[in-house]
């Protein structure tokens, strides 16, 4: 045997890094996932722009929902396929059969959604701004899309998990993730909308505060239980 | 080196396996047959820790299954029909992430190693999706090898390979099998199963009903012994 010396911690943060390394590899040769999300969510922009057709008064005022339902319905087809790439191959298996915590698998799967949602939604930000005219480049919106697409992908992640066993997986995600996701989009949205309209980080920080507990509750949720979803 | 007492494995209402009682010594080559449905699959995705017993005592290579799972995985080198790669990456690459999942020190020199002994080496900056089944296969053999475990686990391995990709495969199981492992192969080709295995059991609604060592088989050859199994 080869690695009997290797402490079980390090063996952890190493299995977490060969799957963010091997999930950032893939998509940067393939730009499968990338593309599509990207596509779908610039569409779901547009077609908003086109229905809504908002003075600049109301445009602002919609600006985060429209935001946060563009990245939950993009978010949704990320997780999706990021799964299903593990499962057509037999790839799931491959990474079940790894002699490290099973909770490593599911971190370095989340981590890589993470990364890919915040490409995502990078791009999204500068293409809604210049289509509704609105400044975005707001640090504290920033903060809270960060913190909404944490607790969104940390769920998100663990839910993909079980939907991709499943055959009605593409239409299974959205239905178990989307009930369980709405106290982080509500929170996300009213954040959101307060920091765009100026209003004082005191009176937002319910709306901050109730995203981080979700964002730790779902990720011990999801790392208590992540071996007994993948269990056959 | 694998020890099965009364196993069960029940999905729902339906048994699946019905206590079954199985011992391979070290250094031992099995072939497991049977008919569709018969449990083999079943058995070995418990034996290769994918899958919880219902009932029973599983101890393999001196670790009992299901409590110290990850360090029978460490023992362990599993090979389905699927090849558990990713299409995306390079031959090399599929090696160096499962390397990492299985933290093998000096992970180049035993990737070209493995490499060499399945015959890839001048193909190992191709993508596997470029690769022939046959191809994918060796190179499935060589990520189950590549952490020099002292059980090997084949699932149907013959599946959907040509004659000259079996052929190969062939050498390569034997190259395996040569080095003093132990392995365990279910398939449902008896002429292959009887080149290769130095101990036949059949497998039959879930219970071990008869099993033999190549030398006990006589003038008799497989076919005969494996009819007569089922029918009795």
């Amino acid at each position: 045997m080869h690695s009997k010396k290797n402490s079980p911690v390090r063996n952890f943060f190493r299995a977490v890094g060969a799957i963010i390394w091997k999930d950032l590899s893939t998509e940067f040769r393939s730009r499968e996932l990338l593309s599509a999300v990207l596509i779908f969510a610039l569409l779901v922009i547009l077609i908003f722009n086109f229905a809504l057709e908002l003075d600049v008064k109301t445009r602002t005022s919609v600006t985060s929902g429209v935001l946060w339902v563009t990245f939950a319905f993009a978010g949704t087809i990320g997780l999706n396929r990021s799964m299903a790439v593990e499962k057509d191959r037999g790839c799931l298996e491959g990474l079940l059969l790894a002699p490290v915590d099973r909770s490593a698998i599911y971190f370095g799967k989340a981590i890589s959604n993470l990364a890919f949602m915040l490409i995502i939604e990078a791009i999204i930000l500068p293409v809604y701004s210049l289509l509704y005219n609105t400044n975005l480049f707001n640090l504290g919106l920033i903060g809270v899309i960060l913190l909404g697409s944490v607790g969104y992908v940390a769920v998100g992640t663990l839910l993909a998990s079980m939907a991709v066993q499943t055959r009605t997986r593409d239409v299974l995600l959205p239905i178990l993730l989307f009930p369980v996701v709405i106290p982080i989009m509500i929170a996300a949205v009213k954040a959101s909308n307060g920091f765009l309209q100026g209003i004082a980080i005191t009176e937002l920080m319910p709306y901050i505060n109730l995203l981080l507990v979700y964002d730790v509750i779902f990720i011990a949720v999801a790392f208590m239980v992540f071996d007994y979803v993948v269990e056959e | 080196m694998i020890e099965v007492h009364k196993l069960i494995k029940r999905f729902g209402l339906k048994t699946v396996l019905r206590g079954i009682e199985f011992k391979v010594q070290p250094g031992e080559f099995v072939a497991l047959l049977g008919p569709n449905g018969s449990g083999k699959t079943t058995f070995l995705h418990i034996l290769a820790t994918l899958s919880k017993p219902s009932i029973g005592e599983i101890r393999i290579a001196g670790f009992q299954l299901p409590s110290q799972a990850s360090s029978v995985r460490q023992q362990l080198g599993v090979v389905t029909h699927q090849p558990l790669l990713y299409g995306d990456l390079t031959a090399e690459e599929n090696l160096l992430f499962y390397g990492r999942m299985y933290a093998i020190p000096d992970i180049g020199n035993r990737i070209a190693e493995v490499l060499g002994m399945i015959g890839l080496f001048a193909r190992r900056r191709d993508l596997v999706r470029t690769f022939s089944r046959g191809m994918q296969q060796r190179l499935a053999i060589g990520r189950a090898v590549l952490h020099n475990p002292d059980v090997m686990l084949f699932d149907e391995p013959y599946t959907g390979l040509d004659q000259d990709a079996s052929t190969m495969l062939d050498d390569v199981l034997q190259t395996v099998a040569s080095h003093g492992r132990t392995v365990v192969m279910t398939s449902h080709d008896l002429a292959r199963a009887e080149d290769l295995a130095t101990r036949f059991d059949i497998l039959s609604r879930g219970v071990i009903t008869a099993s033999i060592h190549r030398e006990e088989l006589g003038q008799d050859n497989l076919l005969s012994f494996y009819r007569q199994a089922l029918t009795e």
